[in-house]
């Protein structure tokens, strides 16, 4: 049986002859990486275009239609050092990168328009207290009006729809009053140029469209890069599975071209990327990823297997099922439905902030109209005046205030290993103050680890991983990743269910179960000690050693713990394995809250606890169990390498072995948390200072033009320092 | 005064002119990689016929 890789899936014909594939690739960080990804790329032949993308960490590739095996593009990165694997665009994500250019156009044109109408306003203000003839103030008022009406009618759209959804639905949000500040604005300019008056407000209005375009913009793009990080996560797991595509033919195809009523190959040592029922063979699975529980399961004729499992010991037929059939997977589907319908309540900041603006700012603006009514002044001017209360109080500053913050915010923790999944998640993140952990593959490393490496003389372990390499077991796979081995020793043969031998330097040299290497006393006294353990035995010639095999905390879990302790933050684990193994990571983690053999329900009960008692909850799990209470919780985070669904239900994700980078989102979030508010108050104070000399109808366009984008530009430079977090301090 | 006539559809022009290229440099997918496109004002020029070097 010969395996083939099928990559049709993605390839995409572009007409002309010509085809395209996109893929996402690891490890592009730098000039370096791109310049020889694509002299490497482009110097095969009949490749026509090969483009790295380094904000978004892709290559497109463009090739003459027929000529090549999307493959060999795969292999040939590999050859660079880079892994690569294709992906599909998701329909959102062409949704988002729309609307982003969207946004930059019309943050171009009011960009432009804001420019000339300047250009046109600054002879009219200083000609007013000079020497400049009504007809020429008049001729500029019209050239002003002439494009800043075209202008503002295009650059306004975003804020015009979103308006009139809200309205539509009978809310108010951020864009009502910009909407309103901004037409009645330009109405009245144009009524007052037709009445030959001395001032007008075009660049007012079209000024405030260009900084809140800012604001949208720098937003969108965040939602944008976030969405495509996701994405290459997604596709670098290079979920693949061995379809069969006759009797006895396969092809290693992505798992997105599986279809339910496919049968598929699962071998030792390979985790199953597809939900299904074994129809033939037996072996034993590691469902530590979907249950947490790290006993292995057998798995034989009619057993259920998830997606996520790794296969230990014998090579299994699947027949893959719908997606919903399992029982376990329906539960986890429907627990996290209504989980996430609770998680849309949350309100964003800006969202509250808004809900007070706009009332206020309008009966502000309506009130000083009857007083001047009342106090005497004719209809126009308190008119007038009115509307140049609305104009100062437009939430030029505060549409910055958000957006600005969380762009820098989230290129700092992307820095620091943590990639955000959705937007509003800084905010939620700066007011955990409880954290639960799921145990294994959170708090422990996702990959076996040898524990007692240190009681076996060096030059033995050696050879135990050189001969590891031979087996796919992942017991083996990891002595062979702890000796760092990576010359495999020649003619070993594997005894399935037994482990391999072969000769080295004369000797025999055997490497599997304690009976095949005639250490089963030594086996039994390791395992008296340390239960947890999986024990793997070594024999040469008359000398036997045994390596204990478990799962190891993340190097820095403890010091992240007692650092989150520092901080005011409780910390306790809910997970699915079973006591003696909680117990003890949760002593050596100095964690007193725990519980052992959790169910998903229970995860999400115990939140909802928390909750009702008014914790703010952090999530940070990874397995498939864990998916609904990730949703449940009130901010979650997973780790890179957590089961599919469960990273896609998480707000964050983090990079890498250790467990630091949970500690510095917290920072960063609480921080950029602070300056959000901060800059809040920036912008209601400078209103507190401003309004009052609109009221007093003192404020000319000259006047409202400076205030605005002096706030504004305090608002932007007190959001750069959201980058800067000194470790510690909190 | 008359200088007007000349200047302010001058400067029109020159800003809509700008409008113009700066929608045309979105429209060819300028923006779509803002970092990358910072390295390669500096990179050597001309990858597509240079053999590896590795």
């Amino acid at each position: 049986m010969q395996a083939t890789r099928d990559f049709s899936l993605y390839v995409k014909n572009l007409g002309s002859g010509l085809s395209r594939i996109d893929l996402a690739v690891e490890g592009v960080s730098c000039a370096g990486c791109m310049s020889k990804i694509e002299r490497g790329l482009a110097a095969i032949p009949e490749v026509t275009l090969a483009r790295v993308n380094l904000t978004d960490r892709r290559v497109a590739l463009e090739w003459k239609e027929g000529a090549l095996d999307p493959t060999h593009f795969i292999d040939r990165l590999a050859e660079l050092g880079y892994k690569a694997y294709p992906f599909e665009t998701a329909g959102a994500e062409v949704a988002e990168a729309e609307q982003s250019r969207f946004l930059l156009r019309c943050l171009g044109v009011a960009a432009f328009a804001t420019m000339n109408v300047m250009m046109l306003s600054i002879p009219v203000w200083s000609g007013n207290v000079s020497d400049m003839i009504p007809e020429q103030r008049d001729f500029f008022h019209w050239l002003s009006a002439l494009i800043a009406l075209p202008a503002a009618a295009y650059a306004g759209q975003p804020f015009f729809r979103s308006a009139w959804r809200a309205l539509r639905t009978r809310n108010v949000n951020m864009d009502v009053p910009i909407s309103i500040g901004v037409t009645l604005a330009l109405a009245t300019s144009v009524v007052e140029t037709l009445g030959h008056a001395e001032h007008a407000y075009f660049d007012a209005a079209i000024m405030l469209l260009t900084f809140l375009l800012v604001g949208r913009y720098l937003d969108q793009n965040m939602r944008r890069r976030t969405r495509a990080v996701a994405g290459n996560l997604a596709a670098l797991k290079a979920e693949t599975a061995t379809k069969f595509i006759g009797t006895d033919e396969i092809s290693e195809v992505p798992v997105a071209a599986i279809r339910p009523g496919d049968t598929v190959l699962l071998r030792p040592g390979e985790r199953c990327g597809v939900d299904g029922t074994v129809i033939d063979g037996r072996s034993e699975v590691d469902q530590s990823l979907i249950t947490g529980e790290t006993l292995y399961a057998t798995a034989e004729h009619g057993s259920a297997v998830y997606a996520g499992s790794l296969n230990v010991s014998g090579t299994l037929r699947i027949r893959v099922s719908a997606a919903s059939e399992g029982t376990l997977l329906a539960e986890i589907t429907r627990l996290l439905g209504n989980a996430l319908q609770a998680r849309s309540r949350y309100v964003r900041l800006a969202d509250r902030a808004s809900r007070l603006y706009a009332p206020v700012v309008h009966a502000t603006a309506l009130l000083t109209m009857i007083g001047w009514v009342l106090a005497g002044a004719t209809w126009h001017d308190a008119v007038i005046t009115a509307i140049a209360v609305l104009i100062i109080t437009c939430p030029c500053a505060l549409g910055l205030a958000i957006p600005t913050v969380q762009t820098v915010a989230s290129g700092a923790m992307f820095k620091a290993g943590v990639l955000l999944n959705s937007g509003d998640s800084i905010e939620r993140l700066a007011d955990v103050d409880r954290i639960i952990f799921d145990k294994t593959g959170t708090l422990t490393l996702p990959d076996l680890d040898v524990v007692n490496s240190a009681n076996v003389p060096k030059d033995v372990f050696d050879l135990a991983g050189r001969l590891a390499l031979a087996s796919h077991h992942p017991v083996a796979a990891a002595v062979a990743r702890a000796s760092n081995a990576n010359s495999p020793l020649a003619g070993i043969v594997e005894e399935p269910g037994q482990g391999v031998h072969g000769v080295f330097n004369g000797e025999e040299v055997r490497l599997g179960r304690p009976s095949f290497c005639k250490a089963d006393q030594l086996a039994n006294e390791i395992l008296s000690l340390d239960p947890e353990a999986s024990v793997v035995a070594f024999n040469r010639g008359d000398a036997q050693y045994v390596f204990a095999v478990r799962q190891r905390l993340r190097p820095d879990a403890q010091a992240t713990v007692s650092a989150l302790q520092a901080r005011g933050i409780m910390v306790e684990i809910l997970s699915g394995d079973r006591e003696p193994a909680v117990r003890a990571a949760a002593q050596t983690l100095g964690i007193s809250e725990w519980r052992a053999g959790v169910t998903p329900a229970d995860k999400i009960g115990r939140i909802d606890d928390l909750k009702r008692q008014g914790f703010k909850v952090m999530m940070v799990g990874d397995g498939l169990n864990d998916a609904p209470s990730l949703a449940a919780a009130h901010v979650s985070m997973s780790p890179v390498s957590a089961a599919h669904l469960s990273q896609a239900t998480a707000d964050l994700v983090f990079l890498g072995k250790p467990l630091g980078p949970v500690v510095a989102a917290i920072d960063f979030s609480r921080k950029a948390s602070r300056l959000m508010r901060q800059n809040l108050w920036l912008a209601v104070g400078y209103n507190l200072l401003a309004v009052p000399i609109a009221i007093a109808g003192f404020v000319t366009p000259l006047i409202a033009a400076a205030a605005m984008s002096g706030s504004s530009l305090l608002v932007m430079l007190n959001a750069l320092r959201a980058s800067r977090v000194v470790q510690g301090r909190f | 005064m008359e200088v007007l006539v000349i200047l302010v559809p001058l400067a029109l022009g020159l800003g809509l002119v700008g409008l113009l290229g700066f929608l045309w440099s979105l429209k060819s997918g300028q923006y779509d990689d803002l970092e990358g496109a910072a390295w390669r004002a500096i990179a050597d020029d001309d990858p597509a016929h240079e053999r590896p070097s590795d």
